[in-house]
């Protein structure tokens, strides 16, 4: 109920005018973020996103395929290096490696439906919407024969870890209007733009699409240590130093008074 | 209750690593040991990264090691010349290590060599032990059997640049304990380790130093050494993490009051033969985990290799 009451307020704060339409069905997308910032602080544990919108549409509801609503929430990319440990004198080491272009640390997709149906293997690969398409991994055939097992791994492992999560079917949508979509940032969170898009389809064909961006910042006493550590590591290192000592020579005193 | 390691980046049970740093607390209290080398397997086995593991553990050995710095100095049982010499050495090797360390980081093979290295001194180390103690327990039953010789001459003892270290009473070519120092200042470096379960042998047995100086000395030796390994591996990496080892300090200075109590109770050849077999507990650990199939054989390091 609290998420029909929220729904109608975006319904009714739509603003009047037309927007550019690609395709030409005459719908548009307008949405908003439960938050555009996230603090990572001492007791952090993870956050949840709320994702909302709605619709916008001038003429009635096109006949033909359903609308389908598909989000994505994207992390700070970069290169990674996955590598595959083998038996070589009785000892488990790594062996092979394959280096990925650009990875996302985070990726998370909810979908209104399964992903075949709601989106065309065309569209995947010019938005750059499923798991796989979100990985730059061009070139890496040259690195090791089988590389496609890299990547899968790649894949298994994030999504072990809840980096990287699929959600088909979870987005929430109302008369093919209205929808809200959930996504929990875990505890691991790398700092950074962390990218939400999100796109309508309808058979398989993007109609609009929408991004926001969500900042993703360690707040306080983390952030006051993270920045030390990085900008002035001589400092950073002497002080750890420093808190060592005193615990050690403290420690020692004050039990040596208790003893007494 | 959880907490964010702001360097490790993660977020772990802070109640967790206050009691692990108090178990290693009893641990370095009963036996007067670092702990260095049971902490930094521990946090390799609850997911910290093992370079922050490392970093993190050598802070947490300087802290441990100021204690026992600082009641050896009353007992006058600190040989500063030999452990000026040492620390020379140590620093050197230090030096070397952080740099082997970034070098195999590079080449994804560190994790392999902090395990190779774990488990070869361990197990070395801890069959030594074992084998030295039962000894002294069979002797102990057995009154009427010869006794050593305190001070052997071996050939280490030939060699030249001979300087007299008079609070160990000894007239010896400073090159064993530099090539000794090194040696530990470079397993400081790569093993998050003070590095005493090395240094205390190398003495008695290869430099020949009394007993009564030893453990001041080569304490004296490990706190220096492992605040150089903090700050190196601070400025060239950013890996130790401060609320990580502020949380293990907390534990192990209460821990290892606790443990000094339980160590008078217990008589010495006891608690080496415990410290013996824990040793190779940690050893047979670390070997398993590089002999039997792990169950994932991939991973994921960030960044770009050549």
């Amino acid at each position: 109920m609290k998420l029909r009451a929220l729904l109608c307020l975006v319904a009714m704060s739509l603003p009047l005018q037309a927007a550019d339409d690609p395709v030409g069905t005459g719908e548009t997308i307008v949405a908003g973020l439960s938050q555009n910032l996230v603090a990572i602080t001492a007791n952090f544990t993870g956050s949840e996103i709320l994702i909302y919108g709605a619709v916008r549409r001038e003429a009635p509801i096109p006949s033909g395929a359903p609308l389908q609503v598909i989000a994505t929430v994207q992390g700070p990319s970069g290169p990674l290096t996955v590598r595959r440990k083998e038996r070589r004198f009785g000892i488990w080491m790594n062996v092979d490696s394959v280096t990925i272009g650009r990875a996302p640390s985070f990726y998370a997709i909810a979908s209104s439906a399964p992903l075949s149906e709601a989106l065309s293997a065309t569209e995947d690969l010019r938005h750059q919407i499923t798991i796989p398409s979100a990985i730059r991994a061009v070139g890496t055939a040259a690195e090791a024969a089988d590389a496609p097992v890299f990547l899968d791994a790649l894949i298994r492992i994030r999504k072990e870890n809840h980096d990287y999560s699929l959600a088909e079917s979870s987005v929430n949508l109302l008369q093919s209007t209205l929808f809200r979509a959930d996504v929990a940032l875990p505890a691991n969170l790398v700092e950074g733009e962390y990218k939400v898009r999100l796109f309508i389809t309808r058979d398989g064909h993007v109609v609009d699409k929408h991004e926001e961006i969500i900042t993703v910042n360690k707040d306080g006493f983390e952030r006051w240590i993270h920045n030390l550590a990085h900008e002035q590591p001589l400092v950073y290192g002497l002080l750890s130093l420093v808190l060592a000592v005193a615990a050690g020579w403290g420690a020692s005193v004050a039990f040596g008074l208790l003893r007494r | 209750m959880q907490l964010y390691l702001p360097i490790a980046e993660l977020s772990v049970n802070a109640l967790v690593l206050f009691g692990l740093g108090g178990i290693v607390g009893v641990l370095s209290g009963m036996f007067g040991v670092g702990g260095g080398f049971i902490i930094t397997p521990l946090l390799f086995f609850m997911g910290i990264p093992p370079a922050v593991a490392v970093a993190t553990g050598a802070n947490l050995v300087v802290a441990s090691s100021v204690s026992g710095v600082l009641a050896q100095l009353k007992r006058k049982a600190v040989d500063f010349r030999m452990g000026l010499v040492l620390l020379a050495g140590g620093l050197a090797g230090s030096a070397l290590g952080i740099w082997v360390f970034a070098w195999l980081t590079t080449l994804g093979q560190i994790d392999l060599f902090v395990q190779l290295s774990y488990v070869l001194f361990l197990g070395l180390i801890g069959a030594m032990m074992f084998k030295e103690s039962l000894g002294a327990l069979m002797r102990a039953r057995k009154p009427n059997a010869p006794i050593r010789r305190a001070h052997v001459h071996y050939s280490v003892h030939k060699l030249p640049l001979k300087v007299k270290f008079r609070a160990s009473g000894l007239y010896i070519s400073v090159i064993p304990p530099l090539m000794a120092g090194a040696a530990v200042g470079f397993l400081s470096a790569i093993m998050g380790v003070g590095g005493g379960f090395i240094m205390v042998p190398a003495m008695i047995y290869l430099l020949g130093m009394p007993t009564k100086v030893v453990v001041g000395t080569s304490l004296f030796q490990v706190l220096f050494v492992t605040a150089f390994t903090t700050v190196m591996h601070a400025v060239t990496s950013q890996t130790v993490d401060m609320v990580l080892a502020l949380l293990l300090i907390l534990g192990g200075v209460v821990g290892a009051q606790i443990g000094s109590r339980i160590g008078l109770m217990l008589r010495a050849e006891q608690l080496r033969i415990l410290l013996a077999l824990m040793v190779l507990a940690v050893c047979l650990r670390i070997a398993l985990g590089l002999l039997l199939t792990p169950d994932e054989l991939y991973s994921i390091a960030p960044g770009r290799f050549p």
